[in-house]
């Protein structure tokens, strides 16, 4: 076994990049274990932790690129790392022989794109305010993905781009459909009449491709970071967003998802519904409704597409539990075996919906813990796109590596008896992500028999046919590793707890049996 | 003048950070200009943010 390693001074690549290498790396025959980091404090432990360290790496910086390789011998490991690098020399060649390189400052990219309207900035989150604010400054909307952005920055940024005029969408804003382009992480969507204003990326992705799937389409989608209607933030985007959509000709009803607006903001949010002149569906995950609304508040994701649809149709709609209540019992018929299954463990990919989970799941089941370690809890749920688990890393939509490792695991030494998961499908996506979930689903369901255990997985994907992965496709790798799919991630959610316990039934009216 | 043409016209587009962003959005059609960004300071938070604040104070006594 030989290990090798080089360091690229001064060569920083977005984390996107650096998995692309890293992968590459990988697949070579002979190489056992392989890392493409730049050299932040953290990124040394990642290396130590994978015996990739030496002293020659320990040297590099947050700005220097270190390619580590361990191989079956010195000579594969050397290949391997002039690949890497003929890889990563490739990317920062011009795109055009002959055209200038990339400009390397927002005021260059300017001076080639005049009449720029949005910045798209995804840099490492202690960096993104500055260069959000130079984008508003020089007049650009902007779409600011990155996170770990602090509120003291998100309200600086929101107050310049309201005195401007300008949206800033985000931070942590991962979706926007503006005029009917994606932008981010977006699904293939068609046009329709459907406005949405959301706090959350995989809501949005979620809200959009159900409404697809009972054929509507949206006019806009306007993300606006997390934290919008707190009361630090105060809306700012939100009724921005709520403006230019109640302009929009195109907009014939206006859907918003949200985590609960604290009190300062609720108020004057009912107003600016009541005045909207269009019908509002009203998302905000955790909320209690207020007693008197013009907007009709629903409880889930899956709520809030139908409940749209209804209005549209001006057809009368009402929640149910289960899209297919016939089709539930039988698969539970076929499920339950009698013996109790143990635990729950949640490993989502998507935050909203992790946090639709903890919402729909606490009620059913008891305390669980979220984005923490276990305690006195058997369940568990954790967001694997969280801040705390992307530091230097893609996030887990980009690179399924990470959450697969979390199911394996829950095979051999864990406790649980169902995971209950989701999988996001869209542009800017990983390109097969079922393929590494059900592969990790199966080796821990054989883990768990191995050790006499049951495990269930139950699932929802979130995605359309147009999506360049193929909702079908990947439905249909994850039934053949044994995972339940279901219609949307509230009926996974509500399937999983009946797996658990079955006497759940008495409370969901329409699968008493 | 920028947000109408946002809502209302194709996309233009500046993108730092994400390459796959500027891939995907070249893809839909919009026009893209990719920056190839480095983090300031060498990296370093901190001096980056000391950085900034000198940015301001200049922007402030233009």
């Amino acid at each position: 076994m030989a290990l090798r390693s080089i360091v690229l001074p001064s060569f920083y690549q977005d984390s996107v990049a650096l998995m692309r290498v890293a992968q590459a790396l990988r697949g070579g025959e002979g190489v056992r274990e392989a890392a493409a980091l730049m050299g932040t404090p953290s990124n040394h432990g990642i290396l130590a932790q994978a015996g990739l360290a030496s002293a020659f790496t320990e040297k590099a910086g947050p700005n220097d690129l270190i390619l580590a390789v361990l191989a079956d011998s010195g000579s594969i490991a050397e290949e391997a790392l002039a690949e890497a690098q003929e890889l990563l020399f490739r990317r920062r060649a011009p795109a055009v022989p002959g055209t200038a390189a990339s400009p390397r400052s927002l005021d260059a990219a300017l001076r080639l794109l005049p009449g720029a309207n949005l910045a798209a900035i995804s840099v490492p989150g202690p960096f993104a305010k500055r260069e959000a604010m130079r984008a508003l400054q020089s007049g650009l909307n902007v779409f600011l993905f990155s996170d770990n952005v602090p509120v003291e920055a998100e309200v600086e940024l929101k107050r310049e781009a309201l005195a401007r005029g300008l949206l800033c969408m985000g931070p942590d804003c991962g979706t926007a459909y503006l005029n009917g382009t994606p932008v981010g992480f977006a699904n293939v969507v068609p046009r329709g009449r459907v406005g949405i204003v959301a706090a959350s990326g995989t809501g949005l992705q979620a809200v959009a491709c159900r409404l697809a799937g009972l054929g509507e389409g949206i006019s806009h989608g306007i993300g606006v970071g997390g934290r919008d209607l707190t009361a630090r933030v105060g809306g700012a985007m939100t009724f921005l967003a709520l403006d230019l959509l109640k302009r929009d000709p195109r907009t014939e009803i206006i859907v918003l998802i949200s985590k609960p607006p604290e009190a300062e903001v609720l108020a004057p949010l009912e107003r600016t519904l009541a005045e909207m002149g269009k019908p509002a569906v009203v998302c905000c995950l955790g909320a209690k409704p207020p007693a008197k609304s013009t907007a009709r508040w629903v409880e889930t994701l899956e709520d809030a597409a139908q409940a749209a649809a209804a209005l549209l149709k001006r057809a009368p709609w009402a929640p149910r539990p289960f899209s297919d209540p016939e089709d539930v019992r039988s698969r539970l018929a076929r499920l339950q075996g009698g013996a109790r299954l143990g635990s729950l463990l949640g490993l989502y990919t998507g935050g909203t919906l992790a946090h639709e989970a903890h919402l729909l799941l606490e009620p059913l089941l008891g305390r669980i813990p979220y984005n923490e370690e276990r305690g006195d809890s058997p369940h568990r749920i954790v967001d694997l796109g969280d801040d705390a688990y992307t530091v230097g890393k893609p996030h887990p939509m980009l690179d399924p590596g990470a959450r697969a490792e979390w199911v394996r695991r829950a095979g051999g030494a864990g406790e649980a008896g169902v995971l209950l998961l989701d999988l996001v499908l869209g542009k800017a996506a990983h390109a097969d992500p079922a393929k590494a979930l059900s592969e990790a689903v199966r080796a821990a369901r054989a883990d768990a028999a191995k050790g006499g255990r049951v495990l269930h997985a139950v699932a929802s994907v979130v995605g359309t046919e147009r999506d360049p992965q193929g909702m079908a496709g990947q439905i249909r790798r994850l039934e053949e590793a044994g995972v339940e799919v279901l219609p949307s991630n509230a009926e996974a959610c509500r399937f999983a707890a009946l797996l658990l316990e079955p006497e759940l039934a008495g409370r969901m009216p329409e699968e008493a049996s | 003048m920028s947000l109408e043409s946002l809502m209302g016209g194709p996309l233009r587009v500046v993108n730092l950070g994400l390459e796959l962003f500027a891939e995907e959005l070249r893809a839909e059609g919009a026009e893209v200009v990719h920056v190839d960004w480095r983090p300031p300071a060498g990296g370093n938070p901190r001096l980056a943010r000391l950085l900034e604040g000198l940015e301001e104070l200049d922007r402030w006594e233009d």
